[in-house]
């Protein structure tokens, strides 16, 4: 944990972190340091929420709590392919459930992990706004629409062996 | 002062303005059930159990969390109101591990105590319930997030009161947890021992690490000779596990018990109490003549050198080397006491009973082991397990006829015994300072300026014309106040006091937790003063009250440590302190 001075958040957070604290109640910025955390490194790491805690004198504790408080946080690394299964209820009706568990299956991962090898992350999100597609899954910026659990092997080779050309 | 005139229950009640509708209830008689709520920690209004009616509000409010405004009528009793509760309790019920018979707070746990008084006979639904792994990383505090029922008194306490914060709620519904950061376990926390949550945990979500086993085996073994010593603060307390009245003392009938139990030889924490302000005045003269680290704080408090370890390791040159008295008798009985009675120091096995959870971590740091690799202190006992044993092992502590210590680590003078109250270990202090500095016998052997009963008390002590500057506080919330004056240098102290538990080691987090039909909470500064006054009084019918004329003491140095401050006492009586990771946030 941190107990040195140096911080192994860039300069950019630092800075906006010590710009808080000459505000009126500096822990009301958690919020907004932790997005700004998330937006540079993609995911809120250990080792940066200790030095939010450290830098913004919150309790780590209370950071932490926060953290896992909104879904928007994410407390691992997203995987290189972030695949969203929609599971609005459009989807849902229509099998989103059984394209989440081929996904599941498939990956070895649950809701919100990433693969040993940081290529795929799988999570469930709420309705994109395409129901006439449904069931929706994207991955990355890539809508793949009508998706049927038997097809989920066979999207995941496509992206394997994409990669590896 | 503006009072509220409202209506409770068809009767009409007045109270003073900012009272709740709970406190307003309360003092006509309508308990309203209750469960997240703490009188002396902050509102939480998580539970929904003190619900009421209030005409004009469609919905049931918490009378603890609702503030008595003028005019109101309120209903606290009424089918709807009395289903509500049974309901919210169910619930709790079904998410809720049913180990009762087998549970530390069997029969003193306000959830069960809650659901009997409320009627729930039976439950219908077995469905899924939340799963933790039992959490016992640490020595001294044990977490069972299965039974937590996320009344948040804990994360309260810890915050609040000792100003850790090591605990939060994180996740969310029904994945919502207490935890330290990270969810990791308490012994990579910032925990700092002092079991404040154990006190006020409605269940048995925190619970210390029960050593009775080893206790029993040890008392078993013909090879062993088992030592025991008890602190100042349990005699004030352990009374109370048969309901016997507050601010009296039961030194005779513990000792007996002790004796009964089994225990070959019963000491008094006392006695190294003395042994500690030898020393430590010794080191604080010293301190004065070099005007080196001052003000030196005391180091009887575990839960306290945990908690500089851990927020404040700037100031670990200020805290007085000296082991606690607990260490101290534990390293005397294993070389002085043994060589004096012919053992050999590993056949010796020291047990203490103490207030104290910390004290169980305390004892297994390495600093406090013989250079031949065995623990000084082979195990700790919280006044509650001494209770669980004596009822146990099947005496009727009411009626056991009254004992003397063991000679020659039992014999203490009242300065000893007030160790177990706020300012205590002061009072000792400054008993043995002044006739150190002036030569001459003190007269006014009291100093209530520093029994620091609400918390924090600064004075400016004369003697004789020279002005010692010194600071009592206990719980650490206030700690941190007369620490950063320390640090910022705003004021210059000689001497300070630090007790991590509100009002000392008699209000400790292994101290006996009242009956819940009591309605008497730990942090009460009534239950505290009661222990406290039974200390002062027996402080007060002593003739032998400082610890420098303690002959025992005296005969100590004469035999075997030479004086205060030598090679052998700083060999055996002193110990270091060092950084905790992780750093705690101030």
């Amino acid at each position: 944990m941190c107990t040195n001075k140096k911080y192994t958040l860039s300069d950019e957070i630092v800075d906006y972190i010590n710009e808080c604290l000459s505000k009126e109640h500096p822990e009301s910025y958690l919020i907004a340091i932790l997005h700004k955390v998330q937006g540079i490194y993609g995911f809120l790491s250990e080792i940066h929420l200790d030095e939010v805690a450290h830098l913004l004198q919150v309790p780590t504790a209370n950071v932490y709590g926060v953290a896992t408080f909104y879904h928007y946080f994410r407390l691992k690394p997203r995987g290189q392919f972030a695949i969203s299964v929609c599971m609005g209820t459009a989807c849902f009706v229509k099998g989103a459930d059984s394209v989440l568990t081929s996904f599941k299956s498939e990956l070895g991962i649950d809701m919100g992990e990433t693969t040993s090898d940081g290529l795929f992350s799988l999570e469930g999100t709420r309705c994109i706004g395409v129901c006439a597609l449904a069931p929706v899954v994207t991955i990355n910026d890539r809508v793949y629409s009508n998706v049927v659990s038997q097809q989920v092997s066979q999207i995941l080779n496509e992206i394997k062996a994409a990669e590896r050309v | 002062m503006k009072y509220i005139n409202a209506v409770i229950d068809g009767l009409s009640v007045s109270v003073e303005e900012g009272k709740t509708i709970m406190e307003a209830a309360d003092s006509i008689g309508s308990h309203v059930p209750r469960l997240c709520f703490h009188p002396f920690l902050s509102t939480e209004g998580a539970c929904r159990i003190c619900v009421v009616d209030v005409e004009g509000y469609n919905n049931h409010l918490p009378a603890c969390a609702t503030k008595l405004q003028d005019g109101m009528i309120i209903t606290t009793n009424s089918p709807s109101l009395r289903e509500t509760r049974r309901d919210l309790v169910e619930l709790l019920l079904d998410n809720h591990p049913k180990n009762c018979l087998t549970c530390e707070r069997d029969g003193n746990c306000e959830l069960q105590n809650l659901s009997y008084k409320l009627g729930v006979r039976e439950r219908l639904f077995e469905g899924w319930r939340k799963e933790f792994k039992f959490d016992d990383s640490n020595v001294s505090v044990l977490r069972d997030a299965e039974k937590c029922i996320l009344c948040k008194r804990c994360v309260r306490v810890c915050s609040e009161i000792q100003g850790v914060h090591n605990l939060s709620q994180m996740y969310r519904g029904v994945q919502t947890v207490v935890s330290p950061a990270f969810m990791a376990p308490m012994d990579e926390s910032v925990c700092i021992k002092c079991g404040q949550c154990i006190n006020v945990c409605p269940t048995a979500a925190f619970i210390e690490r029960d050593e009775t086993d080893k206790v029993w085996e040890a008392i078993n073994d013909p090879n062993k000779f088992v030592v025991v010593q008890t602190a100042p603060a349990i005699r004030s307390a352990i009374g109370e596990g048969w309901d016997m009245p507050y601010s009296t003392s039961w030194t005779g009938k513990t000792v007996t018990a002790l004796r009964r139990l089994g225990f070959d030889a019963v000491f008094d924490t006392d006695f190294t109490a003395d042994l500690t302000i030898m020393e430590e005045s010794h080191e604080l003269m010293e301190r004065l003549k070099s005007g080196e680290n001052l003000p030196m704080i005391t180091s009887c408090s575990p839960g306290w050198i945990n908690f500089v370890e851990h927020f404040y390791p700037e100031l670990l040159p200020n805290v007085s080397s000296c082991k606690s008295p607990m260490q101290m008798l534990s390293t005397l009985a294993k070389t002085y006491y043994a060589e004096k009675m012919h053992k050999d120091p590993k056949d010796i096995y020291v047990v203490a009973v103490m207030p104290c959870v910390a004290k169980k971590f305390e004892a297994t740091r390495p600093e406090h082991f013989s250079p031949n690799g065995y623990p000084y202190t082979d195990a700790v006992l919280t006044t509650r397990e001494l209770i669980w044993m004596i009822k146990a092992y099947g005496i009727d502590f009411v009626k056991l006829h009254e004992d003397e210590f063991d000679v020659p680590l039992g014999t203490s003078s009242g300065a000893g015994d007030i160790f177990g109250a706020t300012g205590g270990v002061m009072e000792a202090a400054l008993r043995t300072a002044y006739e150190k500095i002036t030569g001459e016998s003190i007269e006014n052997l009291t100093f209530t300026e520093v029994r620091a009963v609400e918390g924090l008390r600064e004075a400016t002590i004369d003697i004789k014309g020279t002005l010692v500057n010194v600071a009592v506080a206990n719980g650490l919330n206030n700690a941190k106040i007369i620490l950063e004056k320390v640090k910022s240098g705003e004021k210059q102290f000689h001497l300070i006091e630090i007790m991590a538990c509100p009002g000392g080691c008699v209000n400790g987090g292994g101290q006996p937790i009242p009956h819940v039909n009591k309605f008497i909470y730990p942090l009460d500064k009534d239950l505290v003063k009661k222990r406290q006054q039974a200390l002062y009084t027996i402080d007060e019918a002593k003739t032998l009250r400082k610890s420098h004329e303690n002959p025992a003491i005296l005969e100590l140095y004469k035999e075997f440590l030479e004086a205060p401050g030598s090679h052998i006492a700083h060999e055996l009586l002193h110990t270091t302190y060092s950084e905790k990771s992780p750093k705690g946030i101030k």
